[in-house]
């Protein structure tokens, strides 16, 4: 079953002067058509002003298409009637964790989306409880979020996002301001939510390590849709990666180098253990 | 530097005064207020005393902890002290130089000390044993009924916990901004007040764009979950009265009622 599909996508940013004026418009998402399926873990890849955050903010009817439409779970955006359906079946995390918590204890912040949807009391209890489990941060519970880590604040923020029983789940950019341990620890809570719960996952981002595990990868440039398929065939283009400026994991990259050598390797090596695997075949038949 | 100031200066317990409903705690704290200004005789302010005393005890609050918030008005206290006793006029009890001092005066300026003492002291119990998320939710619900005059109280409480919550947010950034400037040989540290006030701008104006940001962040991430108002929202956390409510709410009455009673009955 199809849960975000988009046709056609268009957004146009108009930059004004002071007089407000226009001086000129920039297409942020230029006629992007895409079909992601319940149970995707579909990754979104792009450098700065691709126009990927622009494309994450219309799955959950932030940013209105101004061309073209959008449907989230069979629901047209522009309906306004369905705009809190539509928040609710499609939840966001973004970049910056302090700058989306609300509340003043982890479990408060957790409970703030039921809250809003007016689930009644036992139920938002119930709901925080399975959340912060699924993220593995129900023993933080009653902790200040100024006192938790970077990752683990980002964990509160997509626990906050299932309280509310989404139906998909877009993180833009989330690890972003992280550390590398905080950026693995909200990858593994992201892949097992998707994993064990079945959920649909759009992960936007720009670090390549964190695509390999998806099911589809979109890598967008210039607002448009520049490659599409899953993590080997993207990874098979390294030159045209290159070409969008986007770097390749290094045990590709390094894969890559010795196949252009002459060394006989399949194209498109995601991880080490594969890397390894691969080369010691090489050397048994060489 | 700055990370080092406290606001919301709760204190963490296991009390039967902390676990009242923040509701209780405002209305005692303006029922003794009111009663502070109600009684006009030593026994009243002994009755006051004692019931001070009777929550501070049942509260386990140290007590330097009430008196940590003297300090800050200890020069109001002083000087009120001063204008009362030398500007009251009566009759004189002894001379200094210019200025009489009058009985009246000597009066007055211990029933003020006495009172703002016993305010100051009061409030702290309430802010003391409330968290701050409490204290909002129990106005936002004191404050219900305003509704029907278009008050926007949801809101105003909403806002109220969102600064408490950034408070630590904002401080730090601005603790970062600071060595950020003065590692650009910025000076916030000499000069007179004015250069000193004049060397905060450039703290500020980063600020000030930063905390906007925050807030746009905020206010999409918040929209993002479904916040559209108070209207039909719940909520996790509902206070509902209990029992020990009730008590409090009597024993409150019978500390009003009883002081004005024996006050007028004595006297």
């Amino acid at each position: 079953m199809s849960i975000v599909k988009t046709e056609k996508l268009t957004y146009e940013y108009i930059r004004r002067d002071e007089d407000g004026n226009v001086e000129g418009s920039i297409l942020a998402v230029d006629d992007v058509s895409l079909d992601i399926q319940q149970g995707d873990f579909i990754a979104v890849l792009g450098h700065n002003g691709s126009g990927k955050s622009t494309l994450a903010k219309h799955i959950n009817a932030i940013l209105y298409p101004t061309g073209g439409t959008i449907w989230v779970d069979g629901r047209d955006t522009k309906d306004d009637k369905e705009l809190w359906n539509i928040r609710q079946t499609a939840g966001m995390v973004f970049q910056n964790p302090d700058n989306q918590i609300i509340g003043q204890v982890v479990e408060e912040d957790v409970g703030f989306g039921p809250e809003n949807m007016g689930v009644p009391t036992p139920e938002i209890w119930q709901r925080v409880e399975e959340s912060l489990k699924a993220v593995g941060m129900y023993e933080y519970r009653k902790h200040s979020p100024n006192k938790l880590s970077g990752g683990q604040k980002q964990r509160v923020s997509i626990a906050g996002v299932l309280a509310m029983h989404p139906k998909c789940i877009v993180l833009d950019e989330p690890t972003a301001m992280l550390d590398p341990s905080g950026r693995k620890e909200v990858i593994r809570a992201v892949r097992g939510l998707n994993d064990v719960e079945n959920m649909t996952v759009i992960l936007i981002t720009h670090y390549m390590e964190e695509i390999i595990h998806a099911d589809k990868v979109f890598v967008m440039d210039n607002g448009r849709i520049a490659m599409e398929g899953t993590p080997r065939e993207i990874f098979s283009q390294v030159e045209k990666l290159k070409e969008l400026r986007l770097d390749v994991p290094q045990v590709t990259l390094l894969a890559y180098e010795l196949q252009q050598r002459g060394v006989k390797l399949p194209d498109g090596i995601l991880t080490h253990d594969e890397f390894v695997e691969e080369l010691l075949k090489v050397r048994v038949g060489g | 530097m700055l990370r080092d100031i406290t606001i919301g200066q709760y204190y963490q317990a296991e009390s039967i005064i902390h676990k009242l409903d923040p509701r209780v705690k405002l209305a005692g704290t303006i029922v003794f207020i009111v009663s502070l200004f109600l009684y006009d005789n030593l026994f009243g302010y002994l009755w006051a005393a004692a019931f001070l005393g009777f929550v501070i005890k049942a509260s386990k609050v140290p007590f330097k902890f009430m008196v940590k918030g003297m300090k800050a008005i200890l020069f109001l206290l002083l000087l009120t002290v001063i204008f009362n006793l030398f500007l009251t006029p009566g009759e004189p009890l002894f001379t200094l130089w210019k200025l009489t001092v009058t009985k009246e005066g000597v009066k007055t300026a211990v029933l003020l000390v006495i009172r703002l003492v016993f305010l100051i002291i009061g409030s702290s119990v309430m802010t003391l044993t409330t968290t701050p998320n409490n204290l909002t939710d129990g106005m936002e619900k004191a404050m219900g009924p305003l509704k029907i005059l278009h008050l926007p109280v949801h809101e105003v409480a909403m806002m109220m916990s969102i600064a408490l919550r950034f408070i630590p947010i904002l401080l730090e950034e601005a603790d970062k901004i600071m060595k950020a400037q003065i590692a650009r040989g910025a000076d916030f540290e000499s000069g007179n007040l004015i250069k000193k006030a004049r060397a905060m701008v450039p703290l500020l104006v980063p600020l000030f764009i930063s905390a906007f940001r925050r807030a746009n962040d905020l206010a999409m991430a918040m929209e993002a979950r479904c916040y559209r108002g108070g209207a039909g929202r719940t909520k996790m956390k509902p206070l509902i009265y209990q029992k020990r409510d009730g008590m409090a709410y009597l024993i409150l009455l019978f500390y009003l009622a009883a002081g004005i009673l024996v006050g007028k009955v004595l006297l």
